[in-house]
């Protein structure tokens, strides 16, 4: 077995730019005008991520997803006239044929589960981009999908499948490997397209999956035109998707490379460190404000480029929380700090509030929604440490609100503070902003939150409920010891599973049930003996023994 | 180490050197004065007391003879001294150094533990609180108050330790050792033993030589811990409470030696001959030990119990005087423990550190059983033919697994009818208590005199003579 409680050797880098990618080509065919995006697949089977699994049959791994996760950015910021985004594939027959069962067979539990959560939060910003960026996107299935192929697919707005005899759509997951499609395709089936679900049910068994008419008769795609006629389809629906988006251009913004420090005890952002403790499992992870005066209007920013703190900051802290998902597994709690002065981020909220019609100003707030998102998702005990050096202000309070508990010194200098932007323009996966989300007990508290002007000391932030525990200077130390030694102690388990039932209370979304539901079941079934034992059918895929299964339920 | 270096607070702690540590409990002081005033012994308030206080940890000289108003005594603050490069006694870190500060994942364990303990101090302070009205001497009444006062210094003892290791929630849980009171329908102390009142004499001697001495094993457990400064706090209290089971000792056998003296003296054998001396008789004495015997049991907790073995386990607690023992790991070897399951006695192997809480019961009754021998040999000594015996430790529980069934004296198991018909004649009766108090319903305090019920001590305190004005009470 795999040493579980090990990062891999090599650790996971996140960052990744179009002249670097192996896996997809991204386009702007002139016959669109440079309005539709053309994302085209085209996995190298000898280029996975590790070695010992070929990328078979466009099939995937983490590599070839963070490049579509790199391409989806870049195409928001660096491609401000797209209107539409167009999937293809360059293999013959095939489109994609989800994540490789090889790789998933030879990783660790906790890689697995990073890899779903990964490719979800992919696959739901692909989702807002048709939401909230204008950017509407179409499945042109010139061959299979099927698994995380067909899920990337149900992720598009529309899907159209060649009606060629052979290619269909298919989740072959259940019947074939013992487990659940875990990218959010069963949800989506009913939750999304509304297909039916009996024949959702009929689908989801069905190994070799379905095929044109049935296909559009189950609503599982849109439009199976035959093969002539199937590139003239895709083009009449993407300049449909064109014609109808609503978004506003801007000057490109090029995200260039991140400049990162790394050492055995963290990494060193500009605006963010991570500081490990792996004896304690802890992880101090600071986010500063800007030291510098920044853009205070659209074309300020716009001219500031990748530089503007607004980008930067969340782009880092991005990076960080993957790095540490995938390559510190024993850090178990993170100590959430900021730093500087928060008039600077109060400065940079007027201009995000103020300027939320302009194109450029839109898309980083919804930049630093996901980066926040990202943070609501990460599996580790988040705690919030506000004290003198601290600068939880509007934007960045967002960061305490999203953390499991908030520890506020209880000393006169020390506050925390509101802006317009903690009054929605975040919300959690749940739909609701932090505040909303922490007060559905008493909704009053939100504006009362809201309405106050200037730094809220201690004592006010203590009675408005913004803070667990305010212990005073004589107990702060050891309080803070205390409280993380403790938490450390707990089962990583059980505190994985605790704080994601509490982080998200209130209304059910697709995004809720995805990571709440769908993800939660297929990682206890990834843990089961029908899957993954000697004799499970996730262990036996493509050997020549059938699986056997411990028939019992409950 | 440091004598009494501070006027407020006495202290070996340097208490004077953390200045926030000082004045929150300086904060506290007034509580606990206001606490004493109201639950502290009624009636002696303003009299002077020759109480000995603890002024050093030094084994010789530890302590000062003098004589004090109560409200005035300087509770302190003492910790035994260091033991250098001390490690952990027992469990998963033996071997490792021992813990200054309180490890985040034993917080919570560890003021649950702290607070228990403390609970009991106070709360035997405010069951004893009307004794001092029909004391059988100055002496005794003298004794009294010294065990009051102390046991108010073990309440300082573990709330130092809350407040200077235990934060904000470990102040608060020091402001509701105050808050609590014993017998108190809404806010009762923790533990169903010390919410019962002691109303009588006989009780309070049984009380101070059972009851204390339940204290005297946790405490032994306790010093035991991983957690250094409740492992010397709980060492130094150890001290004092040797007085208390001295007082418990001492005063069932005076009570034993003056019945079975005048038995012997009037040639008398029956209880009601003995009662009509104005005498305790020893049915009724052994009455008030079953009683008092299971209800300290019960004290220990459950026979089987993982609190037991995970507190083992992490070094929190350990066993009475671990060095005494092989293995202090414990994974290895199980304790066979004797129970009634369907009727029939059956010996099960339960794993040694789910079973602390027995094995500390074995000493305690070991220890009790070296008090009562004592008891049975004044008796002998006299010619008189009884006997006083532990009951089985199955007889009146109401903790642990043999709790919920009647069993006899010896620890046969019997029905529940059974239990009730001879109720009378295993614990003392409503008859037995009003005649025990008739006994003492008026107080002595010439010191020249001492209550008919009992025998004078062997010696009076520290050189002083047994006739000392031990209190200036005026009446
Ligand atoms: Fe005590
Ligand atoms: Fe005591």
């Amino acid at each position: 077995m795999a040493d579980h409680n090990h990062a891999p050797t090599e650790p996971v880098r996140f960052e990744t730019s179009p002249e670097r990618y192996k896996h997809w080509e991204l386009s702007l065919p002139e016959e669109y005008g440079g309005a539709v995006a053309r994302l085209v697949m085209n996995v190298k089977e000898d280029q996975g991520m590790r070695p010992g699994y070929p990328l078979k049959l466009n099939s995937y791994d983490l590599g070839v997803d963070l490049e579509l996760a790199d391409a989806l950015q870049r195409i928001r910021f660096e491609h401000p006239d797209v209107k539409a985004l167009v999937f293809a594939s360059e293999k013959d027959r095939i489109f994609c044929s989800g994540a490789n069962i090889y790789m998933l067979g030879s990783s660790t539990h906790g890689f697995k589960v990073n890899f779903c959560k990964f490719t979800n939060e992919t696959r739901l910003y692909l989702e807002e981009m048709s939401a909230f960026s204008g950017i509407s996107s179409l499945a042109a299935l010139n061959g299979t999908a099927s698994g995380g192929g067909y899920e990337l697919a149900i992720a598009c707005d529309e899907i159209v499948l060649q009606d060629d005899g052979g290619s269909a759509v298919s989740l072959p997951e259940c019947p074939l490997l013992g487990v659940l499609p875990g990218t959010g395709g069963l949800t989506r089936l009913v939750d999304k397209r509304m297909i039916r679900r009996d024949l959702a049910d009929a689908f989801s068994t069905l190994a070799e999956g379905v095929r044109g008419k049935r296909a559009v008769e189950w609503a599982l795609v849109d439009e199976a035109p035959s093969k002539p006629k199937f590139h003239e389809c895709v083009k009449r629906r993407a300049e449909a998707m064109v014609a109808r988006s609503t978004r506003k251009s801007f000057a490109p913004m090029k995200f260039g490379p991140l400049s990162v420090t790394r050492t055995e005890n963290g990494a060193e952002y500009k605006y963010v460190s991570v500081e490990l403790d792996l004896a304690a499992r802890t992880a101090k992870l600071t986010v500063r404000t800007p030291r510098e005066p920044e853009p205070s209007t659209p074309a300020e920013l716009a001219s500031a480029g990748d530089a503007a703190w607004c980008v930067r900051a969340f782009r880092e802290l991005d990076d960080a929380l993957l790095d540490l998902r995938f390559n510190h597994p024993l850090i178990g709690t993170l100590a959430l700090h900021t730093e500087g002065d928060p008039q600077a981020v109060l400065a940079v909220d007027a201009m995000l509030a103020a300027h939320s019609d302009d194109g450029l100003v839109h898309e980083v707030r919804l930049l630093i929604k996901r980066v926040l998102k990202r943070l609501d998702m990460t599996a580790k005990s988040l705690f919030a440490v506000i004290d003198g050096d601290s600068a939880f202000a509007g934007t960045l309070l967002e960061i305490a609100l999203a953390a499991d508990r908030t520890y506020m010194k209880d000393e006169a200098g020390v506050s925390v503070q509101v802006s317009a932007m903690n009054g929605g323009a975040y919300p959690m996966p749940n739909g609701l902003s932090r505040l909303q989300s922490r007060f559905l007990r008493e909704p009053e508290r939100v504006g009362r939150t809201l309405g106050h002007v200037g730094p809220i000391d201690t004592p006010a932030a203590n009675k408005l409920g913004l803070v667990t525990f305010a212990p005073d200077d004589i107990d702060w130390d050891d309080e803070i010891r205390v409280a993380f030694e403790e938490r450390a102690s707990l089962s990583p388990d059980a505190m994985t599973g605790m704080e994601a039932n509490l982080r998200f209370g209130g209304p059910e979304t697709m995004e809720t049930k995805i990571f709440g539901r769908l993800t939660a079941w297929q990682n206890w079934i990834f843990q089961r003996p029908n899957a993954v034992g000697e004799r499970g059918a996730l262990t036996l895929y493509g050997k020549p023994e059938r699986a056997e299964f411990d028939w019992r339920r409950t | 180490m440091s004598q009494v270096n501070d006027d407020k607070i006495p202290n070996n702690v340097h208490l004077a050197d953390d200045k926030r540590l000082q004045r929150a409990l300086e904060a506290w002081q007034p509580n606990y004065i206001n606490w004493w005033k109201e639950m502290g012994p009624v009636g002696f308030q303003d009299d002077q007391v020759f109480l000995r206080t603890a002024i050093s940890v030094e084994s010789d000289g530890w302590a000062n003879f003098d004589y004090v108003k109560m409200p005035d005594y300087r509770w302190g603050i003492f910790l035994a001294d260091p033991v250098k490069d001390r490690t952990i006694a027992c469990g998963d870190d033996f071997g490792k150094p021992v813990w200054q500060q309180v490890p985040g994942e034993h917080r919570n364990t560890l003021r649950r533990l702290i607070v228990t303990q403390g609970d009991t101090e106070p709360a035997s302070v405010e069951q004893q609180r009307l004794l001092g009205q029909t004391c059988p001497s100055v002496y005794d009444l003298r004794n009294l108050f010294q065990v009051n006062v102390e046991e108010g210094r073990h309440l300082w003892a573990m709330v130092y330790l809350l407040h200077s290791h235990f934060g904000r929630d470990g102040r608060e849980e020091a402001e509701s050792l105050l808050e609590r009171r014993s017998g108190d329908a809404d806010k009762p102390r923790l533990l169903g033993a010390f919410n019962e009142p002691c109303s009588d004499w006989l009780s309070f001697f049984m009380f101070t030589f059972f009851t204390d001495r339940d204290g005297k094993y946790q405490l032994l457990a306790l010093a035991e811990s991983a957690f250094d400064p409740l492992s010397r706090t709980t060492r130094f209290m150890l001290t004092e409470e040797a007085h208390h089971m001295f007082v418990g000792e001492t005063g069932v056998l005076r009570v034993v030696e003056r019945t079975a003296s005048q038995m012997a003296a009037h040639k008398v054998e029956s209880p009601d001959q003995v009662r009509a001396l104005g005498l305790i008789d020893l049915p009724t004495m052994q009455r008030y030990l079953n009683l008092w015997f299971s209800l300290s049991l019960d004290l220990f907790g459950g026979e089987v119990s993982s609190n037991a073995a995970s507190y083992f386990a992490s070094g929190i607690k350990g066993r009475a005087k671990e060095a005494s023992h092989e293995d202090h790991i414990a994974l290895s070897s199980s304790y066979a423990m004797q129970r009634f399951q369907d009727g029939r006695l059956t010996t099960d192997e339960v794993p040694l550190r789910n079973a602390m809480n027995e094995v500390l019961r074995d000493e305690y009754v070991e220890d009790c059983q070296r008090g009562v021998d004592k008891w049975n040999r004044a008796i002998a000594a006299h010619g008189v033919a009884f006997e006083l015996t532990l009951p089985s430790r199955r007889f009146h529980r109401h903790v642990g697994i043999h709790s919920g069934m009647s069993f006899d004296r010896a620890g046969n198991l019997i029905t529940s009818e059974e239990f009730a018909a001879s109720r009378s004649d295993w614990l003392p009766t409503e008859a037995d208590k009003t005649y025990v108090k008739s006994l003492m319903t008026k107080p002595v305090y010439d010191p020249k005199q001492m209550a008919n019920w009992i025998a004078p001590p062997k010696q009076g305190i520290k050189g002083r003579p047994i006739e000392f004005e031990y209190v200036r009470h005026e009446v």
